[in-house]
């Protein structure tokens, strides 16, 4: 019954009107003008917001790389503990997600701040105050907060996959273990690595209100900009498609060329 | 299953009586007036901020309720939480609304775009009710399509504990002395009115110089801002996070409420003054029902009813003096005639300006660490190399696996 291609009809259907349609009106309002005319100017000029693009890219790597850090170790732990604790590790990164985002950063705001909960436990010791938010590092870390079970999840999965018996075999034959994990674990995760880091990635570069709260505002990234071309004083949806429309295409460029390195795998695949 | 049925009536019996007090029968109205569209089913849509009009709760006037008792028009009503979101609406034609209530550049810029009705000024008794100084704005300079609801202005609320000195200027905001403790508008309207203002400009300014200069005073500024805020501002003044910051006078009566160390001074160099106004839509169906809704709004107590709830400033004369002593002196909502003499509303800027604003505020708030130029280059040079690098490097051990067979 799978087999029929009807039973895709109703996510085709779906994906024809809220994805296709609005990539083509993205892509239409990112080549015209107000009047409707063809132009190629609104593209042109999302060049000069290029330390805008590349400063969220800046922190969107760095937030990505700290999640990989930080989930990968968690990842293989959880995956080797019995199932209870497995479910309760799941819980824990579960949990902060049921809550709204909005909310989850506001309260960052709070924790961080010069009179917020940190700096008040330091003054006890008589440390501080010491300035924590309105800094990219607290943009960051409202990045890797709000996004480092995205990176755990996939990485949980597929290392579940890993038979143990595999690791075993490895130390058998006398494989270190810093050659165990490169040349059995790492290689094995390599599809939850790829998608881990996509998960992170796509979103931290498109974000617009953790800067706001945590950076203060004062350093724009590319979500505030694409912001500020619809709700800002001058209603100008062009220059604001054709921003998403780059955005598009850097992510774009970052996948295909993570998807080459994922490819470059497939050596160790054929050992299985 | 019985003492669910009395527990039931017993709260309803408590839900009237607490509505009594709060009936139309309180007012004094002109019942030949208000009476004429009894009996004919009409409804109007209301399109409000907010929290912006005296609901009924805490013992208040419940206005829309006095209305539809008064006149027997059924009030639909809804609210927005931004100018744009209501032109948007508007402008694309989903919605038909009676009245609506936006501000000063906004009634200008639909003033423009023909979105509004003229008034039938003898439908509207009680615009005799309104101060004639607040008549006649710039943003609607022959009072045809408006009339003012609420107003308020821009100053500066400060924290005692933290500030010494005396406030009365702008320049304040740009004293090294608060680095780090300075918060600013994160809106670029807000935050180049109150900069030209300062420099001695209009905040209308269309001239792209003064516009420009205003923008390196930003970024002179922009070491010493704590952050850029709006609505984090009241979290952020009332914990004592920073010291200065310049907001909206109705908005500073609420976080002195909470905090009682802030203080609130309205800089000499003159300040945006704005205004909230009634004004019909051209989608309007029931246009002498809306004027009566406006008239309504305009009499005496109603409007001191919305003015206590909300808390901004009200133009109606009439509503003023029946006000208490303590809000009437009071210099945050009502500063002396002589600072409000450099007081400047909103108009509808054209759109190259509008543009020129946007983009200044982007270049403001964007990190200008030279390294970010050069390195999208770079990165994708890099990226490029590591590309060609993993190609050639798969396609040279797919040679080698085939010569292996």
């Amino acid at each position: 019954m799978f087999k029929n291609r009807a039973v895709s009809a109703p996510y085709l259907v779906w994906s024809a009107i809220f994805v296709i349609i609005p990539l083509g009106l993205v892509a239409y309002y990112a080549l015209t003008t107000r009047s409707g005319e063809f132009t190629l100017d609104n593209l042109a000029r999302v060049g000069q917001y290029a330390p805008v693009i590349m400063s969220s890219i800046l922190l969107s790597i760095i937030a990505t790389i700290i999640s990989l850090i930080v989930a990968y170790p968690l990842a293989f732990i959880m995956s080797r503990a019995s199932g209870n604790t497995q479910r309760t590790y799941m819980m824990l990164i579960m949990l902060p997600m049921w809550m709204n985002f909005l909310l989850r950063t506001y309260s960052w705001m709070t924790i961080l701040e010069r009179n917020g909960l940190i700096n008040r436990f330091l003054e006890l010791f008589g440390i501080g105050p010491l300035t924590m938010i309105n800094t990219p590092g607290a943009v960051v870390l409202g990045m890797i907060y709000n996004y480092l079970p995205f990176m755990i999840l996939p990485l949980y999965t597929t290392m579940l996959k890993i038979e143990h018996h595999t690791i075993e075999a490895a130390q058998d034959l006398g494989a270190t273990p810093w050659q165990v994990l490169s040349r059995v674990i790492i290689p094995l995760s390599m599809p939850g690595v790829t998608t881990g880091i996509t998960m992170v990635f796509v979103p931290c570069i498109s974000t617009f209100a953790i800067s706001r709260m945590l950076g203060g505002g004062s350093s724009m990234l590319i979500g505030d900009l694409i912001e500020l071309q619809f709700l800002g004083n001058t209603y100008n949806p062009n220059l604001g498609a054709a921003i998403s429309m780059v955005l598009m295409v850097i992510i774009l460029i970052c996948m295909a060329m993570m998807n080459m390195f994922d490819d470059g795998e497939d050596k160790e695949a054929m050992l299985l | 299953m019985k003492r669910f049925v009395s527990l039931v009536l017993a709260a309803a019996a408590c839900f009237s009586l607490l509505c009594l007090p709060v009936s139309a029968d309180g007012l004094d109205l002109d019942e030949s007036y208000y009476s004429r569209f009894r009996g004919k089913d009409i409804s109007i849509n209301v399109y409000n901020w907010g929290e912006y009009i005296s609901d009924g709760s805490d013992d208040t006037l419940d206005v829309n309720a006095a209305f539809e008792e008064a006149t027997g028009i059924t009030v639909n009503y809804s609210t927005f939480a931004t100018n744009e979101e209501l032109y948007a609406k508007l402008k694309s034609g989903g919605a038909d609304f009676d009245i609506v209530i936006p501000s000063d550049y906004m009634i200008s810029r639909m003033i423009q775009e023909e979105m509004l009705l003229p008034l039938n000024l003898e439908n509207i008794p009680a615009l005799a009710n309104i101060d004639p100084r607040y008549l006649n704005a710039d943003y609607d300079p022959d009072g045809a399509y408006s009339v003012p609801y609420t107003w308020g202005t821009v100053g500066i609320i400060y924290n005692t504990t933290m500030v010494d000195e005396v406030v009365d200027s702008w320049e304040i905001l740009w004293d090294e002395k608060y680095t780090n403790n300075v918060l600013m508008f994160s809106n670029p309207r807000d935050a180049f009115g109150i900069t030209l203002k300062k420099l001695g400009y209009s905040l209308n300014t269309t001239d792209e110089l003064e516009l420009r200069v205003a923008a390196e005073e930003l970024k002179i500024q922009k070491p010493i801002v704590q952050a850029y805020v709006m609505d984090e501002i009241f979290d952020k003044m009332q914990g004592g996070e920073a010291a200065l910051a310049p907001y909206y006078a109705g908005d500073a009566l609420t976080m002195m409420d909470v905090n009682p160390d802030l203080a609130f001074a309205t800089p000499k160099e003159g300040t945006n003054i704005f205004y909230d106004a009634m004004c019909i839509p051209s989608s309007c169906q029931q246009k002498e029902a809306a004027e009566m809704y406006i008239n309504f709004m305009c009499e005496a107590e109603v409007a001191a009813a919305n003015i206590e709830y909300i808390g901004y400033s009200t133009p109606n004369a009439a509503a003023y003096a029946l006000l208490d002593e303590e809000t009437q002196t009071n210099p945050i909502s009502y500063p002396d005639e002589e600072l409000k003499e450099n007081m400047e509303a909103y108009i509808a800027l054209p759109e190259e300006t509008n543009l020129l604003l946007d983009t200044l505020w982007t270049e403001i708030l964007t990190t200008d660490d030279q390294f970010l130029t050069w390195m999208m280059p770079v990165l994708l040079v890099a990226g490029c190399v590591a590309s060609v690098v993993k190609i050639a490097a798969r396609k040279r051990r797919r040679a080698r696996e085939m010569a292996d067979y």
